[in-house]
């Protein structure tokens, strides 16, 4: 049986282009309207708007609408927390190639037990 | 010290883990191609793993679970989107019912392992993990979580017990 994760395809679809990972780059250091970004790439409006867009439904930005402009922001809140997740992580795979490399190192290391 | 680097990117939610190993290539790949070696490092001591179904071919599946100190199970499976020994593996890596088989509602998270042989001698491992969403990160690793708190107090059982006259 095959799991689909339609998660996944959005982000992987939504980062695996040049311009979208850009933008996600950029916005981390702040708000940039659609139209700033629009004037940095060789791009019309309309299609800059389609990549926010893209980058929106991923959950990797967010958009957000002030007077006549369209802010856009890397979600951080998101960032700090998936940041702290990662720590978790580490000591998980830390531990893990620990164990890796006593195994590796233990000449019995073919016997069944 | 075997690991060597840690790079976590917390916009693309990747981790990748950089180890070195005075052993060759081939000896290294043994423990992942080896259900009873990746048996030994896998799951922590006090949640041990046991692999059912370990193939690593291209398409290939694996069953696994851990059991707590408790007795209690937890069930996980691999599937394995490419394979190149002794090179390369790539799989999803995810969560299992009772039955073992994958449990639908819970999210997967993608691995990459690449071996390569040093210049001069032993074996550089990197492995990257990516989850799909912040939820799912958070889903999966307090799981996890759980796990490694069940080492912690065992650990401090252990330290208690030997104080305690038998």
């Amino acid at each position: 049986m095959v799991v689909d994760s339609p998660t996944t395809d959005r982000v992987f679809h939504a980062l695996a282009d040049g311009t979208r990972r850009d933008i996600v780059a950029l916005a981390v250091s702040g708000e940039h309207s659609v139209s700033s970004l629009a004037r940095r790439y060789p791009m019309s409006f309309a299609a800059v708007q389609k990549h926010v867009a893209v980058l929106e439904r991923a959950g990797l930005v967010i958009k957000e609408r002030r007077g006549r402009e369209q802010l856009v922001r890397t979600d951080i809140k998101t960032l700090r927390h998936a940041a702290r997740l990662l720590e978790q992580l580490e000591v998980v795979w830390r531990e893990r190639l620990d164990r890796f490399g006593e195994v590796l190192a233990d000449p019995t290391r073919g016997d069944i037990p | 010290m075997t690991v060597t680097d840690v790079r976590k990117d917390p916009t693309t939610r990747t981790m990748t883990v950089s180890a070195e190993f005075d052993a060759p290539i081939e000896r290294v790949w043994e423990l992942w191609q080896d259900p009873r070696l990746l048996e030994r490092w896998w799951g922590p001591p006090t949640y041990p793993a046991t692999f059912v179904e370990h193939d690593l071919r291209p398409g290939g599946r694996t069953s696994y679970y851990m059991t707590g100190p408790a007795g209690d199970r937890s069930g996980g499976w691999w599937k394995v989107i490419a394979a190149e020994p002794p090179r390369r593996i790539e799989f999803e890596d995810g969560f299992a019912g009772e039955d073992g088989e994958p449990n639908p509602g819970m999210p997967t998270m993608q691995m990459r392992v690449d071996l390569s042989e040093r210049p001069r001698g032993g074996t550089h491992m990197a492995i990257v993990t990516t989850f799909p969403s912040t939820e799912a990160m958070e889903q999966l690793l307090t799981m996890g979580m759980e796990e490694g708190m069940t080492l912690a107090m065992g650990q401090m059982d252990g330290l208690l017990s030997a104080d305690a006259p038998s």
